[in-house]
């Protein structure tokens, strides 16, 4: 070094000093996603921390999450939401790896994503097979009165006009209505097979609309260019078009339950009384109340609009 | 089995070929459907192509009005019509021809245009009228951009007409959506090569007429022209 000139000497300093530079700029690039793993522990299986809460990827099953970790974290169980895993493939195995505590699901499907072959449809038939189906170290809570179900709908009009209150009454007079609902309806079990089998119920024609139920099956419903539309019992156009939702008595459409999915090693008996007074008080009518806030013009962010909710039902301040 | 294997069983069965939901029909279905959207689109972008062509005017709003409407998402569109109109045939069908507009009339608008001047101005020094001018000199010549644009046109609607099944309509596009719907790739992937298909076939047809319907004397010209004054030529290619 001692023979190098000044200018040289610089040059070597400034280089050592930007190699330093680039060198603390990667370790700052690196450290960051380190840091999110080490401090991941907290809220990681096994370890006692907060309860996890997750939620499918829509927005119903968002706010029932919210509502979840809402009523916990009320009774002093700290928990924390993990909104919008996914679908059931991944969360029930985000819940068999630990990653998610408790998840809201639906009993029917829930039951025919572990075994597809199940061949219960009454809710009491369900909550009956569903234990046994479940893998090792998860279970199910008591389901909520709350369901979400395929259901087939009626104007009040047409309802009046044919003397519809089930799907029953509309076995006699199906040759004269036409359906219409997602295309996978015309295949399905439940759908125009289950139809014809349960309620001897052929349509006049079906017509296949394929928003599940949305704003255009809606369109076509009140505008009389169908009579009859599968519709889910929690959209909220139900109730804001005075839709009549025609019983099922022979669970045509399987029942659909809302219940807490939970790891049972982390969801001890204070938590799974919580989530059991949760599940009481839900109702259908609360999830299209709660759909129509966090779907609707109004957009409201789901923790807000179950914040209300636990409030109303005195169980949350 | 493989996918290959199964869909060519799916093809073999006799089930496909028979029926209001057999692949003739669907077939049928989905070239009425490509040659009404055809039809309304073209008589909507011709004549204001060949206009704005002709007289120069109003090419900046054309121009802008045609790029607009390629940004907009054709099921989008479909949604927001039925929305409006109900379902029925015509509202996935204005849905496809605001999608076909913009090919059209460009095609119909850059041929004109693109005309070489001095044949336009020949053409007037000769007495012709405007309409004379248009009919002759400048339709002629503005053929084979015409027809290139048909042809996109087609193209695209053939591809995207699969888009009306998802509201209650017919054609090939049933497969892709009933399928999708049940979780059945072997009926989706039998609907994406007849689709393709039929893209290949009907665009194979219209190469054949585009070569057919350009007068001789135009081709001939072309090349003569680009032979001996390769300037003209190369401005000719800019344009």
């Amino acid at each position: 070094m001692k023979n190098l000139s000044p200018a040289r000497r610089s040059i070597i300093t400034a280089a050592a000093a930007s190699a330093l530079a680039l060198g603390l700029s990667a370790c700052g690039a690196n450290s960051n996603p380190l840091e999110e793993d080490t401090a991941g522990p907290a809220a990681s299986p096994g370890v006692s921390g907060p309860l996890v809460v997750g939620s499918a990827n829509f927005p119903e099953s968002q706010v029932i999450g919210e509502i979840y970790a809402g009523a916990l974290n009320a009774a002093g169980i700290e928990a924390t939401t993990k909104p919008g895993i996914g679908s059931r493939e991944v969360y029930v195995k985000a819940v068999e790896e630990g990653s998610v505590d408790v998840i809201p699901d639906y009993s029917g499907n829930l039951l025919l994503f572990l075994d597809p072959e199940a061949t219960a449809a009454s809710a009491d038939e369900i909550m009956e097979a569903l234990p046994a189906a479940l893998p090792e170290g998860l279970s199910v809570l008591e389901p909520s009165p709350a369901e979400n179900k395929d259901a087939m709908v009626v104007t009040k009009a047409t309802a009046e006009k044919y003397q519809l209150s089930s799907i029953e009454d509309m076995g006699p007079v199906c040759d004269e209505l036409v359906l219409g609902a997602n295309p996978e309806f015309a295949e399905r079990g439940y759908g125009l097979p289950g139809l014809k089998e349960n309620y001897g119920c052929e349509p006049k024609s079906f017509e296949p609309i394929n928003d599940a139920g949305g704003p255009a099956t809606l369109k076509a419903l009140i505008t009389d260019q169908i009579q009859v539309a599968d519709i889910y019992t929690t959209t909220p156009s139900i109730e804001d078009n005075d839709l009549v939702v025609l019983e099922d008595p022979k669970n045509n459409f399987i029942a659909q339950q809302v219940l807490p999915l939970v790891s049972s090693a982390s969801v001890g008996e204070e938590a799974t009384q919580v989530l059991n007074e949760v599940s009481a008080a839900l109702t259908t009518e609360d999830l299209i109340d709660l759909n129509r806030q966090v779907s609707g013009d109004e957009k409201r962010n789901p923790a807000d609009a179950a914040a209300d909710w636990l409030k109303e039902k005195g169980l949350a301040e | 089995m493989n996918i290959i294997e199964l869909v060519a069983q799916w093809f073999a069965d006799p089930a496909q070929w028979s029926g209001p939901a057999g692949i003739p029909v669907r077939l049928a279905e989905h070239l009425a459907y490509t040659g009404l959207t055809l039809l309304i689109a073209g008589a909507i972008a011709v004549p204001i192509g060949m206009y704005v062509g002709h007289t120069g005017k109003g090419r900046i709003a054309v121009v802008g009005a045609a790029s607009a409407l390629r940004a907009l998402p054709t099921l989008g569109l479909l949604t927001l019509f039925v929305l409006l109109m109900g379902l029925g045939l015509m509202p996935p069908i204005w849905a496809l021809v605001i999608l076909t507009i913009p090919p059209l009339l460009a095609g119909a608008y850059s041929g004109i245009a693109a005309v070489d001047p001095t044949l336009v101005d020949a053409a007037r020094g000769l007495g012709m009228t405007e309409w004379q001018v248009l009919a002759k000199v400048e339709l002629p010549n503005a053929l084979p951009v015409l027809l290139g644009g048909l042809r996109a046109a087609v193209l695209q609607v053939i591809a995207t007409v699969a888009v009306v099944a998802y509201i209650n309509l017919g054609g090939l596009g049933r497969y892709l959506i009933d399928g999708l719907a049940i979780s059945d790739p072997v009926r989706m992937f039998g609907g994406a090569i007849l689709i393709a298909l039929l893209a290949l076939v009907v665009d194979g047809i219209l190469a054949v007429v585009q070569k057919f319907a350009v007068s001789p004397g135009l081709a001939d010209r072309r090349r003569r022209k680009r032979r001996e004054t390769p300037t003209v030529g190369a401005v000719q290619g800019g344009m």
